[in-house]
């Protein structure tokens, strides 16, 4: 990985691990993925009309540049597609493994009306009322630790930054949290 | 006899008559949208405890639901009460927050009333003010229109259930800002935001900032033992996105904020006491008495009433909170720039804006990071062209196929 596309002469030893909350140390989903997802740059949202396209096609090319790195790395554990043409609706499915078991969700999320101010409330209905870190819906409770990051990083972070900062450490903390309280039964799960 | 076969027999019972007063409730509260300037529609199944009044009445009598109020002129506390009859006040959220403040402005006899909540009434509710069991299941602003109306027929209500974040409605949303005056033409007067997430905030400072209307956002923290109430006139105080959101939304330090477990406790204390100050500071601005609040926190643990004003970002993010800047410096038109009062003024007042205003430090606590880029700059100079095209190249449709083939 750190010869990835991000990289550049000089920057191997930068602390990665510096601009990250302590609850993400705990995970997989790692924090030097922050580096190698491209930042974006146009400040639109989905009423913006040409500015949207514009932000969108850098959304696409953030979450692309994000599927191939967690390719190159063997850790694919994310799908997501755009269900409309203005890209304000998107759809897919998340997993991780867990004690060699693999849970897999669908997820989905609009872009709200405020973005990019406002990160999307990313949706996993299966798990509806099974945690308080899930709001009413499925939303998943992202306020805690992703959102104040997101704040201070308008307009540079994008969904790619939502799903591998925000999902994928949430998913790597409660999906442990939620078996173990018997919460999520193993059938209708592959393993590894 | 077994008591749960029967108990899961009135359950049933119940749930069908829930659902049969639903029915009615919507298609009456359906056929009143979009509703003509200020006609509640009675409902069928919560009967007004008394009829309508036309005019608010001084009369100290005990039939008079106005007296006491009325008798605020009398105090010399508020000068012309009965203005409360030509405002229109727009709530966000029918929460532990929300739904109080509706209940206090209905009895001080406020002339309208627009609702908006997405939710249902839970048994999980239970610990908080307004809502009673037997309105579990039903939406919030359903049950919280009827519950007023029997309060105070002459109040003017109208609900919408959606949640305002979402794009296709945030435009009526706006709409309802704009419009929902007493007369159904001018814009509403003031907007209460009592929501629990910072989404939603988001969107309510972006439609007051466009539609240039006044809000006031209230928060009760995770923990539930500590509050706070801001007022935001766009473009004359700092508007939700000028200042970080962590310090505003919360007034507490980041590291406490982020702790394992729940997402949030509540206390009908501490909520009521936010719809009390938030309410209270409403009724200031409406009816022009005592001195506003910009930033008022309340602190349980210590009973702490931290208290400031929040000037706005000239480099604020959001563009229309910049327009509005712009139009109270280029018209030089004034208000009141002490700490206790933002208000409008008449002519002659001082100059509009100073330098270097943003409030920062009335707020910045230590350990928080207020202004920080959090290190990731550094990766911005890196690579949009990491999947493999450049920028405007690719079209949108393009990209989409790429990213569709590459999970495939
Ligand atoms: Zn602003």
């Amino acid at each position: 990985m750190d010869g990835g596309p991000g990289g550049k002469a000089g920057r191997a030893e930068a602390p990665a691990s510096e601009p990250m909350p302590p609850v993400w140390a705990s995970t997989d989903h790692a924090p030097h993925v922050l580096e190698e997802i491209p930042m974006l740059h146009t400040r639109a949202g989905p009423r913006d009309g040409n500015q949207w396209i514009s932000r969108v096609k850098e959304e696409m090319q953030a979450v692309i540049a994000l599927v191939r790195i967690n390719k190159e790395k063997d850790n694919d554990w994310f799908q997501i597609n755009p269900l409309n043409k203005l890209c304000t609706r998107w759809e897919g499915k998340c997993w991780t493994y867990y004690q060699g078991v693999r849970f897999e969700f669908t997820l989905h999320f609009d872009v709200p009306a405020s973005y990019p101010a406002t990160c999307p409330d990313l949706i996993i209905p299966h798990l509806d009322g099974k945690t308080a870190k899930i709001y009413r819906g499925g939303r998943i409770c992202l306020d805690l630790h992703f959102q104040p990051l997101w704040a201070r990083n308008v307009p540079k972070f994008g969904i790619a930054h939502a799903l591998a900062l925000g999902l994928g450490p949430w998913l790597s903390l409660e999906i442990p949290s939620l078996v173990s309280a018997g919460l999520l039964p193993v059938t209708g799960t592959t393993a590894r | 006899m077994d008591p749960c076969a029967s108990s899961s027999d009135v359950i049933a019972a119940l749930q069908a008559e829930i659902t049969s007063l639903r029915a009615a409730l919507h298609s009456v509260t359906a056929a009143s949208s979009p509703p003509p300037p200020c006609t509640t529609t009675s409902s069928p199944v919560f009967r007004p405890g008394r009829v309508k009044i036309d005019h608010m009445s001084a009369e100290v009598t005990d039939s008079n639901p106005y007296s006491r109020l009325m008798a605020l002129k009398r105090m010399g506390v508020v000068k012309e009460y009965e203005r409360i009859r030509k405002v229109s006040v727009l709530i966000v959220g029918l929460g532990g927050v929300g739904s109080v403040a509706a209940e206090m402005l209905t009895r001080c006899g406020i002339g309208k009333l627009l609702l908006f909540d997405y939710d249902v009434v839970e048994l999980a509710n239970m610990n908080r003010l307004f809502f009673r069991p037997e309105h579990a299941g039903l939406r919030k602003t359903e049950a919280a229109m009827a519950t007023l109306e029997s309060i105070n027929p002459d109040v003017c209500l109208e609900g919408h259930t959606y949640d305002v974040t979402s794009v296709p409605h945030f435009e009526h949303f706006l709409d309802r800002l704009r419009r929902g005056g007493p007369d159904g033409r001018s814009p509403v007067h003031l907007v209460l935001s009592c929501v629990d997430n910072y989404a939603a905030r988001t969107a309510i400072n972006q439609a007051c900032n466009e539609a240039d209307v006044a809000w006031m956002e209230s928060g009760v923290s995770e923990d539930a033992v500590s509050g706070h109430i801001q007022t935001l006139f766009p473009g004359r105080t700092a508007c939700f996105e000028c200042l970080p959101p962590l310090l505003v939304a919360s007034g507490r330090e980041e590291s406490t904020l982020r702790r394992e477990g729940v997402c949030a406790a509540s206390l009908p204390t501490t909520m009521g006491i936010v719809a009390g100050l938030l309410v209270q500071n409403a009724l200031k601005y409406l009816l022009d008495f005592g001195d506003l609040s910009y930033y008022l926190g309340y602190s349980a643990l210590t009973d702490h009433f931290p208290r400031h004003t929040l000037w706005p970002n000239p480099d604020c993010g959001n563009i229309w909170c910049r327009r509005r800047q712009e139009t109270w410096r280029g018209k030089g038109r004034a208000w009141h720039r002490r700490e206790t009062d933002c208000r409008e003024v008449g002519e002659g007042a001082g100059p509009v804006h100073g330098t270097n205003e943003w409030g920062i430090e009335v707020i910045g606590r230590e350990g928080v990071d207020v202004e920080g880029e959090v290190g990731v700059e550094r990766g911005s100079a890196g690579s949009v062209q990491q999947s493999g095209r450049e920028g405007t190249e690719a079209s949108l449709e393009e990209l989409a196929a790429e990213l569709s083939q590459l999970q495939s």
